[in-house]
């Protein structure tokens, strides 16, 4: 396990050796408030809270999150250099550990570097600190559970964009699921209690509670679930 | 010591790799030759516990890579085809990478490691430059240097020459002989002068099977007078 410093170290920095950080800090900044501001009505809305802002989230990782994720292996293979990775003393999962972490670090560096409008709704009104800390939690979370399962499919090929491409579909499933129009379709010929239960195979549901503020471990229980699989499933794609 | 028995590999219907066995001691400098697509690189990621054997096993230092596949990748250094490396990263920024997954955690071990291994591989010039920005030939000492690091007692090389200039073969022919004094090197190349350089064991491996085990000078004594690559053409193409 203590080999996982090295590799998350690396995977880390290496966002910053290639324009590939900047460019996606900048976007991922630039859509995350301009969707919140032009699109969810922030000032409109005259609420001193993000929901605006958050309400976007699992739209804007659909594409933005592939992006992050779709190098992790691809690239790798594409590159040789996995035949090094695996000829180090590490195991398979040390490596998918690090690289996931590192990733996942810098995703939640990109949310943080959101706090000005954190900081905006704090001098304008006076609003709930705990329920902006939950979306920001619950953000994360998801784009944790986002981003597993980007890393499970980069591992299957080594062109990254194929791996982008199924990163895109198969998250857009798991928003699909758990969002209210398409629910409201299922509804039309499924009973209530199936809808429901499709409904909480997807991410929204989950993430919503969290971004109004209500911690419920079963939440904290799905997103970690969806992180344990796909990262065994790579685990797994790895050693095949 | 490596010890090599019965190692089997089939991709699909080809058997790659069909009971090879043979062993290595300290002190030798063993010329794995054959035509390409033989199974020489297929052979050396079995030792090196890149690849998982269909059948026979393979043990470094009395340790069965099946087994313990980190201890024994900790024991390898392992020079892949090619030499692969991480392009965006800097000579010394690898390097310590490697060193850090190596085990050197200490600052000043890590340090000294390095600078050893650079001024081995006479890496000092190009120390600071981004590797994807090097000749083939400073990629190859880059590869060579990650493989020396922790000296290892067994060193795996796969085609170390390929690629080099006359000039460059001979300084790296150099460095492994240099290396070669109490470990047990295993060097595959398809360049016959290669293995009178410096080997003093020959492995030819034709069609996934060992066809000879000797030293150079039974080899060469097989048709006295006659260059290596007759008596090399000879036995690889005897049953094609």
């Amino acid at each position: 396990m203590s080999q996982i410093a090295p590799v998350f170290k690396r995977e880390f920095l290496g966002y910053f050796r290639s324009p590939v950080a900047y460019v996606f800090l900048i976007v991922f900044l630039v859509a995350s408030v301009g969707l919140a501001f032009f699109v969810g009505g922030f000032f409109k809305a005259n609420q001193a809270s993000l929901q605006s802002f958050f309400v976007f989230h699992p739209w804007l990782y659909l594409f933005l999150i592939p992006a992050v994720g779709m190098r992790l292996w691809a690239e790798e293979r594409r590159g040789g250099t996995i035949e090094l990775l695996f000829t180090l003393p590490l195991t398979t999962l040390d490596a998918v550990l690090g690289k996931f972490f590192a990733a996942w670090a810098f995703l939640g560096l990109a949310l943080v570097l959101t706090f000005p409008l954190a900081l905006t709704v704090g001098w304008l009104g006076d609003p709930d600190w705990g329920v902006i800390a939950a979306g920001y939690l619950g953000s994360a979370l998801m784009a944790g559970a986002y981003l597993s399962v980007c890393a499970l499919l980069s591992s299957l090929t080594k062109n990254q964009v194929i791996a982008f491409v199924l990163g895109v579909v198969v998250n857009l499933a798991l928003v699909f699921l758990g969002w209210s129009v398409f629910n409201g379709l299922l509804s039309g010929f499924l009973p209530v209690s199936a809808v429901d239960f499709i409904a909480n195979l997807g991410f929204i549901p989950h993430f919503d509670a969290l971004s109004k503020g209500i911690l419920d471990p079963r939440d904290f229980a799905y997103f970690g679930s969806v992180m344990a699989l796909a990262l065994t499933l790579n685990v797994v794609a790895l050693e095949r | 010591m490596i010890e090599v028995k019965g190692l089997v590999k089939t991709y699909g219907n080809k058997r790659a790799v069909d009971g090879v066995s043979f062993t290595v001691r300290p002190g030798d400098i063993l010329g794995f030759l054959g035509p390409n697509g033989a199974g020489k690189s297929t052979t050396m990621k079995m030792i090196t516990g890149y690849i998982r054997p269909d059948a026979g096993t393979a043990t470094v230092a009395g340790i069965d890579v099946a087994k313990d596949p980190v201890a024994v990748k900790a024991r390898i250094g392992y020079l892949p085809e090619s030499a692969p490396a991480y392009g965006e990263m800097t000579v010394l920024e690898f390097l310590n990478f490697i060193a850090e997954v190596r085990g050197y955690r200490s600052g000043a071990e890590r340090r000294e490691r390095v600078e050893r291994a650079l001024a081995r591989t006479h890496l000092e010039p190009v120390r600071r430059q981004a590797i994807e920005t090097l000749s083939k030939g400073y990629k190859q000492r880059v590869g060579f240097a990650q493989a020396l690091l922790h000296e290892p007692p067994c060193l795996v090389l796969d085609e170390p020459t390929d690629g080099l200039d006359p000039n460059q073969k001979n300084e790296v022919r150099a460095l492994i002989k240099t290396m070669a004094a109490d470990r047990a090197v295993i060097l595959s190349t398809h360049i016959l002068e290669e293995v009178d350089a410096i080997c003093n064991r020959i492995i030819l491996i034709s069609k996934g099977k060992v066809v000879v085990d000797e030293t150079p000078e039974a080899f060469h004594a097989r048709r006295p007078g006659a260059r290596l690559d007759a008596i090399f053409r000879e036995l690889t193409t005897a049953d094609a």
